[in-house]
Order: structure tokens, then C-alpha cells, then sequence
């Protein structure tokens, strides 16, 4: 117990102003943060605050222009350029001239897998996402949740250790969620990945997180950190438990004083 | 009501057909060869018949099938009665021409009401209908060229031509040889594949963009046809320097394309590819190459027809004895105008293949994009 996992992404003091044509905008500043090996932290907070960014920076997509940061020991630049994460778009987009398992195979091409690999690669992600006997179609023949559960399995097929996923399950319906809920619970518990969730869902946050992130805008910051005191093995039902109730409302608390903030 | 609307062609048909036999004869007086009572009778009773016919309640396919008898036969007759004539017919015979036509009107608004099950039977209705289009333009300019006299010199009728092509396979051959297997094709791959290959220069080197990008705009702009005899000088008489024309036309189209195709991967399926830290062609090949492939076929479908009219037009400044443009510029000095139809005819044809070869690949490619999907 006493000894703590090696962390994963650590910010200290991030900030990042974004200079747009109408002054500078903050999008993030002062982010104190620690995710460490096998956590699952979510990023909760109005629209606007920071949450996509936040992420962009982890995965090198964005530069800080304030403060440090670290993933996985490195830069950004050096986690990303070793392929340390796996990234989960707020859309699919996946590409439409590629059938779905040729889409998974995607990132298995580029690092260069055999193809023996890759097809055992792709039937086991497909299979994870419940999309086993879709690898033909095309992206567009699929409904929109399948489009989605196919870019998980996309950023899965290559066993980076740390996840990004940006509101992955934003556009899906209440039961389809529940389940890929449960799912996602299910795969990291299995395969101990390091999470980081985007979400605007307060029980999609409570249900799955080691830990709830809350954060405000103008500038974008983290207001709140709220650990989970949820055991790790989560039946849906969890969520009418007291003490289920009792982490939602901390986090309403907590997003509600972000809020008051703007008035 | 419903009974005037459904049969508004035949009805309209057989009255120009009435009032056209109270004005007989067809043709004028004087007329070498007068057409015989007989004809007249004939074509009456097709159109009788075929009112009869259509005012039942009969499938389409059926009323289809008579209506197209009933055109068809009579303008055969109509055209027939043609020969000897020429420049003699009266206004009654062009009511008869209008009262087939109004048939074939009928035959192919019927058509389009089919609603075939199996798939080979939809493809033949979409030939057939387009096919009935055309053929009724060569019956009515054959009609009006031949039966209104029309000088030989400003239109030759369809016939003419027909037989000119017919008794010129050989020269029309060299001639295709020269100037569509030589110079067109050769431009045309070479224009397309160097412009290709520079807007890819392109895209890696920002300051070669920069620099071609807006020049390029503007040549695509110009009408490039004006360097024929300037490459006339530089590669000679032969298709050499044709293929130099066709070169410069497509060059630019395809630069300007391609450039602007591979700019329309999303950013997001960049980042992706960003995510996976995957090296500039990489990114090239999977992702932005084949989201760039609608913009590389309509520079190619551009370049087919640009391609014809360069390699036709810059013959016309100097050739060897051969080629479709030299046979147009020399046969019109001749007034031999069947030959220089004859010429447009065979390019028209080979523009249409071309185009179509073009257009067939490229569905097969960009199946995935919205525009193809589902068809
Ligand atoms: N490329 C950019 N240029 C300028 N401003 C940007 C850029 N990207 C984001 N911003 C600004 O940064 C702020 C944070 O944006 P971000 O996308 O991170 O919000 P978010 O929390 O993900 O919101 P949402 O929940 O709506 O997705 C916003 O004010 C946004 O306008
Ligand atoms: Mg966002």
C-alpha cells in the first residue's frame, strides 16, 4: 500500500494562452496536477474551460505556454514521438475511404506491425468494443455509436499505456452509454491503463473515476480534485448508493462554485 | 382530363398529322420525284392506329413499344420520300416530321414511367432513352437540312456524313493515331503526371508554394492555346510538339488541383495522425493523398477535354500531312465540310470515351466520398 506508482502526467503551474486576433485568450493557467500509473481521472467543467486543451497539451497536440509538464517521465514531444498514449476524439474521425478494420489497422501500419499482427490486433479490439463482424463495413454504413466504439478500438489496437479520451461517449444515447460505460470499467480493470476522461456527465464521472477532476473557465483551472472512495469493482447499481450520491453532489458543489465565479 | 394528359402526344400528333394531309402534297410543285398517295395513307394510319392503341389503359411498356413503332416507321417513310427532293418538300411534310417526333416524345416519356426490377433491364433504360434523344436529333437535322434545302456548305446532313466516315476509315484512322494516340495521350500523361509531381514538390517546400501556386492560378486562367506555334518552332511540325501543348494545358489545372486537395484533410484526422507521431509521408500516402483524390479526378476530367482541344487546335499551325486538326483546317479550305464533320464527329466520340474512362475510375476510387455514396 505504501508504495505510491510512478506517475504518468505531471503539470506543474501549466498555463496556455492562446493569442487570437481579438487579444489573448486563457485557456489554461496554474494547473497543479498528478495522474499516476492505473489512475482513471476524469476532467469535468462548463464548456469552455479547458478540458480539450488540457489534454492537447498531454498529447502534444498543443504547446504550454507556461509552467511544466511531463508525461511519462518526458516531454510531451518525446512521450508523443514514442507513442505513449492513445487518443479518443470528441468525433470519430475515422477516414471514409478505409473499411473499419482497415481504420484500426491504421496506427498498426504506421508503427509497423506485421500484417499477421495486425489481424490478430484488430479482431481482438473489434471483439472489445462488441464491433466483431463489422471489420467490412465502411465507417459511413455504421450508426454513430459504432463509428465511436470503432475509434476506441482504433486507439486501443496499439497498447499504449496511457489513454486520452475526449467526451468519446458525448453523442450516444443513455443505454449505449451505460454499456460502454461498463466496458470501458471492465478493460481498465483489465489491462491497468492510465486514464484520462473528458466528460460533461456528472454519474459518468462518479461511476468511472479513481478520481474527478473540476474545472472552471476564464482562465481555465482546476477547482476541485475529488478522490473516489468507490471500490474498484463497479456494478451499474452502484449508482444508487449513498455513497454514489454523496461524490455527485460534491462534484455539483464543485462545478457550481466555478460557475458563481463568472457572475 | 387524366385520359388528355396521359395521351397529349399521340392526340397533338395525329391532329398535325390531319391538318397536314388537308395541305398535301408533301412536297412543293414542281418536286422531281412526288411522293405517291400510298405513303401518305400509310403514315395516316399509323397515326390512327397508335391513338387507338394508346387511349386504352395499357402498360407502359406496351404503349411505349407502339408509340415507338409508330414514330419510327413513319419518319423512315418521311426520310425516304427525301431522296430526289432535296430543297422541295412543303410545310406539310415538316408537320408529318413534328407529328413522329411528338411520338417519340411519347415513346420516351412512357419510358421514363417504367419502373424496371432487374438491374439489366434499368441499365438498358438508361441507354435507351438518351439513345432515342440522339437519334431524333439526327432524324430532324436530317429532315430539315435535307427537306429545306439547307446549303451543303454551312450544315451537311447526318447521312452525308455518316457516308463520309464510312468511306474514310483509313485517313480518319492516321488520323486519330496522330493526334489522339501521340499527342494526346502523351500530353496528357505527362502534363498530369508532372503536375502531380510538382504540387507534391509543393506542398513539402512552403516557398516553391508560394511562388507557383498564384502563377499557376493565373495560367490556368489564360487561354494557353496561343503558345501552339511558338511550340511549333521550339519541337518541330510533328505530334512532338502538339504533345508540348497539351503538356502546358493540363500542366497548371492538375498543380492548382492537386495543391488544393491535399489542404482538405480535416484537423482533426491530422492530429490523428499526429498522435501517432507517423513522418510526413506517411501522412502523405494514408491520409491526405486519398482525401485529396476527388480534386485529382476533376483535374484529370478537366485535362481530358482540355487535352482534345489543345492537341486539335495546335495542328492547325503546322503539322505533317496527318492528323484530325490538319484534316479540319485542309478540308475546310476545300469546302469539303462532310470531312471536317466527319473529323468532329470521331472527336466528339473519342472526348466522350475519354471523359468516361476518366469518370468510370474515378467512382470506383472515390466510392467512399459523399457525393458517390450509395449509387
Ligand atoms: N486553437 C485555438 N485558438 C484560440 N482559442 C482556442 C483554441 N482552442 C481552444 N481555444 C479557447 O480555449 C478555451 C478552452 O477551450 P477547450 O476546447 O479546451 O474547452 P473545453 O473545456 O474542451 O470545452 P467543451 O466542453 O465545449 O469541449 C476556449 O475559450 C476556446 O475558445
Ligand atoms: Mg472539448
Amino acid at each position: 500500500m505504501s508504495v505510491t506508482p510512478p506517475s504518468v502526467v505531471s503539470a506543474r503551474k501549466l498555463g496556455l494562452t492562446f493569442q487570437t486576433g481579438d487579444g489573448p485568450v486563457h485557456a489554461l493557467s496554474n494547473v497543479d496536477l498528478e495522474v499516476r500509473k492505473g489512475d482513471f481521472v476524469s476532467f469535468i467543467g462548463p464548456s469552455g474551460c479547458g478540458k480539450t486543451t488540457f489534454l492537447r497539451v498531454i498529447a502534444d497536440l498543443e504547446k504550454n505556454t507556461d509552467g511544466e509538464i511531463t508525461v511519462n517521465g518526458m516531454t510531451p514531444e518525446e512521450a508523443r514521438k514514442s507513442r505513449s498514449y492513445g487518443y479518443v476524439f470528441q468525433a470519430p474521425a475515422l477516414y471514409p475511404w478505409r473499411t473499419i478494420e482497415k481504420n484500426v489497422a491504421l496506427p498498426l501500419e504506421i508503427m509497423g506491425h506485421s500484417a499477421a499482427e495486425r489481424a490478430k490486433r484488430i479482431e481482438r479490439t473489434l471483439d472489445l468494443v462488441n464491433l466483431s463482424g463489422f471489420g467490412k463495413k465502411y465507417p459511413w454504413q455504421l450508426s454513430g455509436g459504432m463509428q465511436q466504439r470503432a475509434s476506441i478500438a482504433r486507439a486501443l489496437a496499439f497498447d499504449a499505456d496511457l489513454l486520452l479520451m475526449d467526451e468519446p461517449f458525448g453523442a450516444l444515447d443513455e443505454i449505449v452509454r451505460d454499456h460502454l460505460n461498463a466496458q470501458l470499467l471492465k478493460l481498465w480493470a483489465r489491462t491497468e491503463k492510465t486514464i484520462c476522461f473528458v466528460t460533461h456527465s456528472i454519474p459518468e464521472a462518479v461511476y468511472l473515476s479513481t478520481r474527478i477532476v473540476v474545472m472552471s473557465p476564464r482562465p481555465g483551472r482546476v477547482t476541485d480534485v475529488i478522490e473516489s472512495t468507490l471500490p474498484k469493482e463497479r456494478p451499474l447499481e452502484i449508482r444508487e448508493t449513498p455513497e454514489f450520491l454523496e461524490i455527485a453532489h460534491r462534484v455539483r458543489e464543485g462545478l457550481r462554485a466555478g460557475h458563481s465565479y463568472e457572475e | 382530363m387524366r385520359r388528355l394528359k396521359r395521351n397529349w402526344q399521340p392526340l397533338l400528333a395525329s391532329t398535325l398529322t390531319a391538318i397536314s394531309a388537308a395541305w398535301l402534297p408533301l412536297t412543293l410543285p414542281g418536286a422531281p420525284v412526288p411522293i405517291q398517295g400510298m405513303t401518305i395513307a400509310l403514315l395516316l394510319l399509323a397515326a390512327a392506329l397508335n391513338v387507338i392503341l394508346t387511349l386504352e389503359d395499357r402498360g407502359h411498356a406496351v404503349r411505349a413499344g407502339v408509340l415507338f413503332i409508330g414514330a419510327h416507321i413513319s419518319a423512315g417513310m418521311l426520310l425516304s420520300g427525301l431522296d430526289g427532293n432535296e430543297g422541295q418538300m412543303s410545310a406539310s411534310f415538316f408537320l408529318m416530321i413534328a407529328a413522329s417526333w411528338l411520338l417519340a416524345w411519347g415513346t420516351v416519356s412512357e419510358l421514363a414511367q417504367i419502373e424496371p426490377r432487374s438491374s439489366a433491364a434499368r441499365s438498358f433504360l438508361r441507354l435507351l432513352i438518351p439513345a432515342i434523344f440522339g437519334v431524333w436529333i439526327l432524324i430532324i437535322w436530317e429532315a430539315i437540312t435535307r427537306g429545306a434545302g439547307i446549303p451543303f456548305i454551312l450544315l451537311p446532313p447526318p447521312s452525308a456524313i455518316g457516308a463520309r466516315i464510312a468511306g474514310s476509315v483509313a485517313t480518319l484512322w492516321a488520323d486519330v493515331q496522330q493526334t489522339i494516340f501521340k499527342a494526346v495521350l502523351f500530353g496528357y500523361v505527362v502534363g498530369c503526371a508532372s503536375g502531380f509531381a510538382v504540387a507534391i514538390l509543393a506542398d513539402r517546400f512552403a516557398f516553391l508554394r508560394r511562388g507557383l501556386i498564384p502563377i499557376g492560378n493565373m495560367v490556368s486562367a489564360l487561354p494557353i492555346i496561343g503558345v501552339a506555334p511558338i511550340m511549333v518552332m521550339w519541337f518541330g511540325f510533328d505530334w512532338q510538339s502538339k504533345a508540348a501543348v497539351v503538356i502546358i494545358m493540363t500542366f497548371f489545372p492538375m498543380l492548382v488541383n492537386t495543391v488544393a486537395g491535399l489542404a482538405t484533410a480535416g484537423s482533426m484526422e491530422r492530429d490523428l495522425m499526429r498522435s501517432y507521431a507517423s513522418d510526413y509521408w506517411q501522412t502523405l500516402i494514408k491520409l491526405r493523398l486519398p482525401a485529396a483524390m476527388p480534386f485529382i479526378f476533376n483535374a484529370l476530367k478537366i485535362n481530358s477535354t482540355l487535352a482534345l482541344i489543345g492537341a486539335i487546335v495546335a495542328e492547325f499551325f503546322g503539322t505533317p500531312i496527318v492528323g484530325m486538326g490538319f484534316r479540319i483546317s485542309t478540308e475546310i479550305g476545300r469546302m469539303n465540310v462532310d470531312m471536317v464533320w466527319a473529323e468532329i464527329a470521331v472527336a466528339a466520340l473519342i472526348g466522350s470515351v475519354f471523359y468516361g474512362v476518366v469518370a468510370l475510375v474515378e467512382r470506383a476510387t472515390t466510392f467512399w466520398h459523399p457525393s458517390n455514396r450509395g449509387g
